[in-house]
């Protein structure tokens, strides 16, 4: 798939991790959730964890239980399987996250951090609009939740999502990091750095720059919400989400259904093929769109 | 049968052996940071080695028993006291209803573990009763201790005057080598960068918590690059990947950070190597200030010395035989 070949490298007597690609692809992406996927089929005993991230796969094993040969064995024979796959398709599914942007918590917070900020007389908005080109805010935030997005890794903190835009490279919002991070972030942020969008699933630090918040939980270890029935995380590698702009009247109405215990995300499995997205991104979410939505 | 907390000393959590499987989804291990410490402390006291256990940070709890229990302190050069009377490190012995447990000055480790037979039993959360602070849960529920908590304690079969032997206990100074395995993102440093890295002593700053070990000294050197698409704009910036616990990260070329058992999962700055499992406990045990090496061993020596480290924890959960 890719002409050059992936890097193998131990992190200490634990962990082998694969760079497949130095820069971020849904190609490379593929490739690990791909890679991920075949070698937690039959999972050998000894292997932990196997986590795909946006162009690389960590595997962390018990050395006790496997020799580290033979976890380097089964990776790159997974590489290889994955390599002779003529369709790249994944089993995933599509839903929806309503977003309040230009929401007051995040702009408060940006607000008491300035003083880190590339522009200080801007708010994040307003500095991601410039950076990329755009008039103002509103076209940023119209780009933003323009199209869907695809979950490209899950980490950093407890089921933190990481999206990568299903857009052409050149149409990827991309927006610097603040000069030096924060020390506190909304719980429920959305945020932009690099050419990723990240959740924050808990409130904390954060370098990343703030465009609003969601009222839906993503992380919830108190498990209220029926979405959260099977495990506290929502995300997972490879699903689709489309962000839907409310207001602040639509903001608190679903807070108040979330709080209620009554929430539901509106979502839809299907069937992602990378090829047939390639060809034409626009047409092919247009088709997931309507999955979504039934048309 | 409870612990009451009088007074929380400091970053004082419950904590056992870890927590498996959920390092895909952000969650890591979490557990004692000084595994070996807290699987003696619970040995001493009749325990099986991953029961839960309190977790200090070079200032140790004041707290009260409701009855009478067998209990142990281990980690830490300390002053271990009950009722202002001295008591044995790595040694169980019998405290009363009503008995008060604290502690003095450290002198010299960073982390002590006190354990009580039967176990903290705090509800287990995905196979751990360990406490992951930046997720909320786990632990006596989800979050650090506070004074005038009650902690549950299962029901226990120890008996007093059980000992570690000296020879099985960890030493501690305030210099130390870490043995780490060279790789993941080290191509990035330059020649120089890497010598940087390895040459000098790194001084372990204030920011060591459960989280990572962030020491200062020097400044590494990259080498020079177009950033690839999606990397960001420092040349100590990657995409974002996954990071092993152990990893160092050196954001920004200065600062080196040890990510420890409460890692964040991954991130976007170059790791350029990993400590290795052996010496995990060790970094858990050193206080700001102390001086470090990073000693770089090869994927076998690491090996060999996970076997020495294995079979002195071994030695340690027979003593009971």
């Amino acid at each position: 798939m890719s002409a050059h070949e992936s890097r193998y490298s131990w992190g200490g007597d634990e962990h082998l991790v694969v760079q497949i690609s130095e820069a971020m692809s849904l190609e490379a992406n593929f490739k690990a959730m791909a890679m991920a996927s075949a070698l937690d089929q039959d999972r050998a005993a000894g292997i932990i964890d196997i986590c795909p991230s946006n162009a690389s796969l960590l595997v962390r094993f018990d050395p006790d239980l496997i020799a580290p040969t033979e976890v380097e064995r089964l990776v790159r024979e997974a590489e290889a399987s994955v390599a002779l796959s003529t369709k790249q398709e994944l089993e995933t599914r599509i839903f929806e996250l309503p977003v309040w942007y230009d929401d007051p918590f995040t702009n408060e917070t940006g607000a008491r951090f300035r003083d880190r900020h590339q522009t200080p007389d801007k708010n994040d908005l307003e500095f991601a609009a410039m950076e990329n080109d755009l008039p103002d805010a509103e076209a940023f935030i119209r780009a933003h939740e323009g199209s869907p997005w695809f979950t490209s890794m899950v980490g950093f903190v407890a089921g933190l999502p990481f999206l990568f835009q299903m857009v052409p490279q050149e149409r990827q919002l991309e927006v610097p990091k603040y000069l030096r991070p924060r020390t506190d972030t909304p719980k429920l942020t959305i945020g932009h750095g690099g050419c990723f969008t990240a959740i924050y699933s808990v409130r904390g630090a954060g370098g990343y720059q703030m465009f609003g918040i969601t009222p839906v939980p993503i992380f919830d270890p108190e498990q209220k919400l029926v979405d959260f029935k099977d495990f506290m995380i929502f995300f997972k590698p490879g699903d689709i989400v489309k962000f839907r702009r409310v207001d602040e009247a639509e903001y608190t109405r679903i807070l108040a259904e979330v709080e209620a215990g009554v929430y539901v995300y509106k979502q839809a499995p299907v069937t992602f093929v990378l090829e047939e997205f390639l060809a034409d991104p626009d047409a092919y979410n247009a088709r997931l769109l309507e999955v979504l939505y039934g048309n | 049968m409870a612990i009451e907390i009088m007074e929380t000393g400091l970053a004082t959590s419950i904590q056992d052996q870890g927590r498996v499987g959920y390092y895909n989804v952000g969650i890591p291990p979490s557990g004692a940071l000084d595994l070996v410490s807290a699987a003696a402390a619970n040995v001493l006291v009749g325990n099986d080695p991953s029961a839960a256990v309190i977790e200090s940070a070079y200032m140790g709890p004041k707290l009260r028993f409701t009855e009478p229990s067998i209990v142990a302190v281990t980690g830490a050069q300390i002053p271990v006291l009950v009722n202002d009377q001295e008591m044995p490190l790595w040694e169980s012995f019998a405290v009363q209803a009503g008995d008060v447990l604290s502690f003095g000055i450290l002198q010299g480790g960073a982390r002590m573990y006190i354990s009580i037979s039967g176990g903290i039993d705090v509800p287990a959360v995905l196979g751990s009763r360990s406490l992951y602070a930046l997720g909320a849960f786990g632990g006596f529920q989800g979050r650090a201790l506070q004074s005038g908590d009650v902690l549950p304690v299962g029901v226990g079969n120890g008996r007093p005057g059980v000992v570690i032997p000296m020879s099985l206990r960890p030493e501690f100074s305030r210099e130390v080598d870490v043995r780490m395995v060279l790789g993941l993102y080290d191509y990035r440093l330059t020649k120089n960068g890497l010598s940087a890295l390895l040459d000098q002593p790194w001084k372990l700053t204030t920011v060591a918590d459960r989280i990572g070990f962030r020491y200062n000294g020097g400044a590494l050197e990259w080498v020079e690059r177009i950033q690839p698409f999606g990397a960001g704009s420092d040349p100590s910036n990657i995409t974002d990947a996954g990071y092993p616990v152990g990893s160092i990260q050196v954001p920004g070329g200065v600062e080196p950070i040890i990510l420890h058992r409460d890692a964040v999962s991954g991130g976007g700055y170059a790791m350029v190597g990993t400590v290795i499992s052996a010496d995990m406990d060790l970094v858990a045990q050193c206080a700001p200030g102390a001086q470090t090496r990073f000693r770089p061993v090869t994927l076998d020596e690491a090996l060999e010395a996970r076997a020495v480290a294995r079979n002195r924890r071994a030695s340690i959960l027979r003593i009971l035989d």
